[in-house]
């Protein structure tokens, strides 16, 4: 027996479904831009599976969505990393409940 | 594909996503979030997206997971901080997992398995590459370049 695409949506939702356990539950801003790109890679998953699943799979549509989103999450990493380190150094702290300043 | 190397792929990338989630030091949680990694670019060369599982442990596992160990051993003096655990997060968080379960095995067009294809060269997605898509290249590339400009400019020490 040769995996579906529902077994590869399965471990996909898993994946998503952590991720978001880890953005929304943990305290520290470290493991919330984990668990966002615990998401993205989850996303990609998808699109590589749908891609390989589909009618199509001789266009690499889907491979090339991938590639362009692999590196938009690298792009969204680096800056994410940079304002945890910026708000380290103005706040002396990374802990997101101690940052309410906004709050009204 | 088969699927001995399919079960150990997903426990190996969900335990490792889990222990990622849950540990409580930091450091400990951004390796394993790297061995989450490795795992979803086995799950790409298991789709025969070779180029892509490449991709993924180059940029991810090389560069994302060592960027956030960094950021750890910048911010470490409070790496280890006591907290509360959120279980509204956990909650919503299965809700969302059950309803798409629910979706994904609802729907019958999805239950087949692959066709077997030539596979993807890369010579074959360097072309599509520079002929179709050259003008989203060039936009991620100065995406690229305008994130790291702006991530430079947000870490420059500020000035007193």
């Amino acid at each position: 027996m040769t995996p579906t695409l529902q077994l590869f949506l399965t471990i996909s939702a898993a994946l998503f479904s952590i991720g978001l356990v880890a953005a929304l539950s943990r305290r520290h801003a470290i493991f919330i831009l984990i668990g966002i790109e615990m998401m993205l890679a989850a996303a990609n998953l998808n699109f590589i599976a749908f891609w390989r699943f589909g009618p199509n799979p001789q266009q690499p549509t889907g491979v090339m969505v991938a590639i362009f989103s692999i590196a938009i999450a690298a792009a969204e990493a680096a800056v994410g990393l940079a304002l945890v380190i910026a708000i380290y150094r103005h706040f002396r702290t990374t802990n997101v409940d101690q940052l309410n300043q906004l709050k009204g | 594909m088969s699927s001995a190397a399919f079960a150990f792929i997903a426990i190996l990338t969900l335990a490792a996503a889990i222990a990622a989630a849950s540990l409580s030091k930091l450091i400990h949680a951004a390796l394993s979030l790297a061995v989450a990694f490795v795992g979803v670019a086995a799950f790409y060369f298991l789709l025969g997206a070779e180029f892509v599982g490449l991709v993924q442990v180059f940029i991810y596992v090389g560069a994302v997971a060592v960027l956030i160990v960094f950021t750890i051993l910048l911010t470490r003096r409070d790496a280890v901080t006591s907290e509360r655990f959120n279980w509204a997060g956990i909650v919503a968080a299965l809700a969302i997992f059950g309803g798409l379960i629910w979706a994904i095995y609802q729907t019958p067009a999805i239950s087949i398995i692959a066709a077997p294809i030539e596979p993807l060269t890369v010579r074959r997605i360097g072309q599509v590459l520079m002929l179709d898509y050259v003008w989203p290249l060039q936009c991620v590339g100065l995406v690229l370049t305008a994130a790291l400009i702006g991530a430079l400019i947000l870490v420059m020490e500020e000035k007193r």
